[in-house]
Order: structure tokens, then sequence, then C-alpha cells
């Protein structure tokens, strides 16, 4: 590790931050016209950043308002449109592109030991589409009434609202078609640019969790696109294709809706267990248990997610056979998932463990996803599931998944490669207590909510009875907690930029070839052609290094 | 999709073809999603979407068919002239397919027009009239030929970009990957039409 890094001394290399690509550009349209997939990789996380702590303030909102009964800080309207909004942000622009368009970006080609995506002016128009969707985000708040549908935008109300759900409508609409493109863009890349000699089973499993990722992207965006489309037509033409009075079926819109937004979910799950079975190894060093069934598993997870869809609609009429074939199809996701699941826990198992904050938040998410997964399988049982359908359990449920999986991983995946990002390193001690503040603080805020489900509590209703007082109460302190957490965390990592300690090349002791190139890596990633390792995740080198320098030290 | 390459790498048509099938994938779910529609709506109102068929003229969609076809024949044409080196040929071809398309939708513009002076369109007071079936039929009918005719334009503009490449000397008989993949494009707008046409035009 040290030998590498004196050479990397001896030798100046520019990294990709002082080498514009193309390299006619400066200032700041190196960036906005840059094709760099490290450049993009960061535009993503300054843009995803922000949309992240707006939804985070607007789901503050709302906790705030749920806090006592009746009105406190805001009227029923704005309470409709701020849960919207913060839905549409958190889903579509945050929890969707996260982690692929962040650090599938920056870290896909250097994984597969190559240059740049496939398509890297694609790259870029996927940015522009992501920044446009965005925007127009944003307009739908302010221009004559922000929407109040709800993500899901069903069907008759969100063509019968006077509120300005077309603006929404075609903000998704666009967004959908930025992921799709960056899905297109990370399979050419893995099937035709991986590095000469590299085979199918010596690949990443991170990069393995993107490609995987990437086919659902692929198939499911573009029926969100048509349905949305389908709505926009409704609301201008009243072509009448959802609408009863026209002959129209409004369960067929939930159909088409969700045959996208389930297997939505995995798009954004699946690049977070890439990210916790990257992180296990380097801390546990061990060879990850099970390399071939996380890949299958991943494959799996894709293929199954698209065929389990009408689990949303329980309630909505369906036939009891098509119940029975749907619930039973949501158990059979349970196994590849738990799969994974055993293999992280496995591969600690007789490790020799570093802990680090990286670490740490993946032990976060081990737990906190392992709620939400088992917790899912309640609502796929039918007999359950009409239970609590569209009570505050689902809400809990989902954001367990989501945020204490997806967000959890995209904590930890920061945690881990900023120091190869950025090439510096931030303060463990307030990295650690932010950790302990956003767990603690998680599970305060949606622990009530499950319970608050079960009591019958529903979901998106602006005022409830007195006896959901308490564990409404008790959640919006946990979301203060959360807050305060994810506020030291970010300034935390901030703070780094101007006290954070030069990292090395290989701060963790990583085997993936991203940890064999400068931090940061310079404009063609590679110093000298990366070699074939075979398997990705052999520890022996480090492991003997570690043994070597700790002698040293006793010497 | 070549033209996407960083300069300095050479380029791979094999990769530049993934990319344009993974693509043409999404544009099959797209309509896709719409047949799902059509095949809901007809098994509800079989009757209705039958009745509706018989009002289309098939005639106009037949000589539409013909068209696609021979454009798609033209487009495929050119590539075998470029790869032969014959660059104007590749460009007559080109221009004719792109003729073609303007043709079709001259077509389309006429029958949509005719129906339109009949009031029949989404939320028209003949519209309010007629049975379920019916308004949904030519809703979808309007929907799927009006996003196929936009499919149509913007193939018509990829045909047209390629001939401007073509004409700059970017598109060689070396280095043809570009017009392959317009000419991907090109073919399967012709192929979702296949299905349309007897979608609504033959099925009484």
């Amino acid at each position: 590790m040290d030998n590498t890094n004196t050479e990397v001394i001896d030798k100046p290399i520019k990294s990709f931050y002082e080498t514009p690509s193309p390299a006619r550009f400066t200032g700041i349209s190196s960036w906005l016209l840059t094709i760099d997939h490290k450049r993009i990789g960061i535009m993503y996380m300054v843009s995803v950043m922000v949309w992240f702590v707006i939804a985070i303030i607007l789901g503050l909102l709302i906790r705030t308002e749920l806090m006592a009964t009746g009105s406190n800080i805001m009227e029923a309207d704005t309470y409709n449109a701020i849960f919207t909004l913060h839905g549409v942000i958190m889903i579509f622009l945050f929890v969707i592109p996260a982690i692929p368009a962040i650090f599938g970006n920056f870290l896909l080609p250097i994984q597969l030991g190559t240059d740049d995506v496939f398509f890297p002016k694609l790259n870029l128009l996927s940015w522009y589409l992501y920044m446009l969707g965005g925007l127009l985000a944003i307009l739908s708040l302010f221009a004559d009434g922000p929407p109040d549908t709800g993500w899901t935008f069903y069907v008759p109300f969100s063509v019968s609202t006077e509120t300005n759900v077309g603006l929404t409508v075609t903000a998704a609409f666009i967004l959908g078609m930025s992921s799709m493109l960056t899905g297109l863009n990370f399979i050419t890349t893995v099937h035709r640019m991986r590095m000469p000699g590299m085979k199918w089973l010596e690949i990443p499993l991170f990069t393995w969790s993107l490609y995987a990722t990437a086919w659902v992207q692929l198939l499911a965006t573009p029926v969100l696109s048509i349905t949305l489309l389908l709505v926009i037509f409704e609301r201008v033409f009243g072509s009448g294709l959802f609408d009863p009075s026209k002959g129209g079926d409004p369960i067929l819109y939930q159909h088409l809706f969700w045959m996208y937004s389930h297997p939505a979910v995995y798009i954004m799950i699946l690049p977070g267990m890439g990210v916790i079975s990257e992180i296990i190894p380097v801390f546990s060093r061990k060879s990850i248990f099970g390399y071939k069934a996380i890949v299958g598993s991943s494959m799996a997870i894709a293929v199954a997610g698209s065929l389990v869809w009408a689990h949303h609609m329980f309630t909505s009429g369906m036939s009891d056979v098509a119940v029975f074939v749907f619930s039973f199809l949501t158990f059979i996701v349970a196994i590849p998932s738990a799969i994974k699941v055993f293999s992280w826990v496995s591969t600690m198992y007789k490790g020799s463990i570093l802990m680090t904050p990286p670490l740490f938040f993946s032990l976060c998410f081990i737990y906190l996803f392992s709620i939400g997964g088992l917790t899912g399988l309640v609502l796929g049982a039918a007999g359950t599931n009409i239970q609590v359908h569209d009570t505050h359990f689902v809400v809990a449920h989902f954001h367990f998944v989501m945020f204490g999986g997806t967000g959890f991983a995209f904590f930890a995946a920061l945690h881990f490669w900023w120091p190869k990002i950025f090439g510096i390193m931030y303060n463990f001690k307030r990295a650690y207590i932010a950790a302990i503040l956003t767990t603690t603080g998680f599970m305060l805020h949606y622990i009530p909510m499950f319970i608050l489900g079960v009591m019958g509590m529903p979901r998106r209703y602006y005022d409830y009875l007195p006896e959901f007082e308490a564990g409404n109460f008790f959640a919006g302190i946990g979301a203060y907690i959360l807050v305060a957490g994810l506020l030291v965390m970010f300034i935390n990592l901030l703070m780094s930029f101007k006290d954070g300690e030069t990292a090395p090349q290989d701060p963790w002791g990583g085997t993936t070839l991203e940890w064999s190139v400068p931090s940061p890596p310079p404009l063609h990633n590679f110093v000298d052609p990366p070699k074939i390792k075979g398997y990705p995740y052999d520890f022996t080198e480090i492991v003997k290094a570690n043994a070597l320098k700790k002698g040293e030290k006793e010497l | 999709m070549s033209i996407n390459h960083t300069d300095n790498k050479p380029s791979d048509a094999i990769g530049s073809r993934t990319g344009m099938w993974l693509f043409l994938y999404t544009e099959i779910m797209l309509f896709g999603g719409l047949f799902v529609l059509y095949a809901a709506y007809y098994r509800m109102y079989t009757a209705d979407f039958t009745g509706a068929g018989k009002e289309l003229d098939l005639i106009m969609g037949a000589v539409n068919t013909v068209i696609l076809l021979v454009s798609s024949f033209a487009v495929a044409a050119s590539i075998t002239a470029i790869q032969q080196k014959s660059k104007k040929i590749a460009l007559a071809f080109l221009g004719f397919a792109i003729f073609l398309g303007f043709v079709f939708l001259v077509n389309k513009y006429f029958e949509w027009g005719h129906k339109i002076d009949l009031g029949i369109f989404p939320n028209s007071p003949v519209m309010a009239d007629s049975p379920h079936g019916r308004v949904l039929f030519f809703s979808l009918y309007y929907t799927i030929t009006g996003l196929h005719g936009i499919h149509i334009i913007i193939g018509m503009t990829l045909l047209t970009v390629v001939m401007a490449f073509i004409m700059a000397d970017k598109i060689t008989a070396q280095k043809y990957v570009f017009l392959e993949n317009a000419g991907l494009y090109w073919h399967l707008v012709d192929l979702i039409w296949i299905f349309i046409f007897p979608l609504f035009y033959l099925i009484y």
C-alpha cells in the first residue's frame, strides 16, 4: 500500500479535476460541457444533494404538522402539496438516481478497467434531462396550485384535480428518460468495455448490481412514460382511456403504473445492495461469501421483481386467483433478497473486522433493511395486506426499505468512496456520531408508524383521531433527531474540504480496481494499464501487507 | 450513435448497435403499454371495436403500409450502396425514403382531417353520444397513430442527419454504423405500423 503511495508522489499525476475533458473547455463550461464520467458523476452529486435537502425539509414539515391533532403549521391543501412533492422529489430526483448516477457514473468504468462509459455524450444528455425534469418539478410548485395527488398520480383524481399535475407528470416523464438512458449506457459499457481478459464472473459486485438495475430501468421505465403521457392526453384532450364515464378503466392505470413503479423499487434498492456487497468484504478482510449467489440473486431480483406489481392493488378489485398469484410471487422475491443478507453476514463471520464509518453505516443498513424486508412480507400476504392497506404501516415499511435501505447504503457509499472521489478523508468521530444519531432518530421516527398503522391510522391524511397523537408525537421527535444526524453528516463531509487529511490511494485496503488508481483518479482513470486480477475479492495481499506493517511497527 | 465516441478511441460498431437495440427495446415497451390497453378494451367492448374498425379507410391504411414497407427497403438499399461506396445512390435512396415518410404523413393528415370533419375526436359532441367502446377505439386510434406519427417525424429527421453526414463524408464505406442505427430505427417505426394496421383497419 505504502509503496504505491510514494510512487504517486514521485511522479505527480494530474487528477481529473485539473484536466478538463474535452480539453478546450475551461472554467464552468469544463463542467457543464464535459464528457468525463467522473465530472458528470460529481455534477449529479451536487444536484442530487440539493434535491435531497429540499425533500428532507418538506418531510420534516409534514411530520411537524402531524405532531399534534388539528392544523398546526399549515392548511390541508398545503399539506397535500407538500407530501406529493416530498414523494416525487425523493423518488424521482433522489432515490432512483442517487447511487447509479453518482457512484455508478464515477466508479463503473473504473471497476471495469476502462476510461469512460460507452456513450459519453449521451451520459451528459442524461444529466441535462435530469436537471430539466428537476426544474419542471420546481416550477410546478409555483404555477397555479402545486400538485396534490401523491407521487402515484392515481386517476381519476389526477385527471380531475384543478392543480398543476400536468407539469409534475411531465417532469416525471423526463426524469424517466434520463434514468433509462443511463441504464442503456451502463449495459452497453458492461458488455463492450470491460478491460481485455475480464470475464463476467470477475466483475465487481457493485457493477453487477448496476447492470441488473440497468435492465430494469430499460424495460420498466417506458411503461411509466406511456402511462404518464396518457394522463397528460387525458387532461389535455379528454381521451377517456382511464375515465369510467367514457368507458375507460381506472384500474388499468394502476396496473400500468405499478408495472413500472414496482420494478422501480428494485431500481432503487439493487445499487444499494451492490454498495454493501463491496463494503462488507473490505472491512472483514475476507472474500465475499457466495459471490455467484449474490450475482445470481441480483439478476433474480431484477426478473422476479418485474412480476409482482399487482400486490399494490389487493384492495383495488382483482380476481382471487390474481391476488393469490401476485401474493405468491411477492414471497418469491424475498428469497434472493435474503440470500444477499445471509451472504453479507456470513462474510463477516470469522472475518477480521475493521470498524470504520462505511462499515458502521452498512451494518445499520443490514438491520434496517431486514426490518423493511420482513414487514414487506406482511404487506405481500393478501390477508394481512387488507388489514394494513393504505395505513401508516405501509409508510413505515417503504421508508425502512427506501431510506433505511437505499438511503443508508447511499451514506455508506458516500463515506466509503469520499476519499477516492475527492482525495481527502473526513473526521471519523463526527461520522460515527452522525451514524448513531441518524439510526436512533430513524428508529424512533418510523417504528411508531408501524404501530399507528396496525391501529388503523390511514396514510396521507392531514388530521387524525386523538388516540394516534402519542405515536405521531414521538415520530416527530424522531424526525428531528434524524435530521440532526444528517446535518452532522453533511457538515462533517463538507468540513473535510477545509481540514481533511489527504487520502492515500487505498485508505481501506480494498481490492477492486478503483483502489489501484490515485485519489482522485487521473483523467483516463489508470496511470498504468490495469492488471487483470481474476477474482475481484482476494484479500491475501492486503492481509500480508497489513501483517508486514504491523511487524515493522512492533520492531 | 457512433459519433458519441471520444475522439481517440477506435469506434466499436457492435457496441453502437447494442446501444441502439437496447433503445429499440424501450420503444417496444412504450408501444407495448398502449397495446396492453388495446387488448384490455378490445376484450371489454369487442362489438364496438369491430364496428368502429369498419369506419376507417382500409385503402388509405393499406397504401400507407405499402409506403412504409417500400421506404424500409430504400433505407436497407442505401446501406448496401454505402458498403459499395456509391455515395450518390445511397443519398438517392435515403432521399426517397424521407419522401415516402412525408407522403405517409400527408395521407395520415387527410385521414385524421376527414375523421375530425365527421366530428370524431376525443371529447367531441359526436363522441359524447357514442357507445363507450367506440369512444375508446378512436381515443386509442388517435393516441397510437399520433405517437407513431411523431416517431415517423423523428425518423425522418434522423435520416436527414444521416444524409448530411454522408455528404460531409462522416459516414463512409468503412464507418457506417450511424446509418445502420438510423435504419434500425426506421425499420422499427415501420414494424410498429405493421401491428397498428391490422389492429385498427382489419379487425372487423
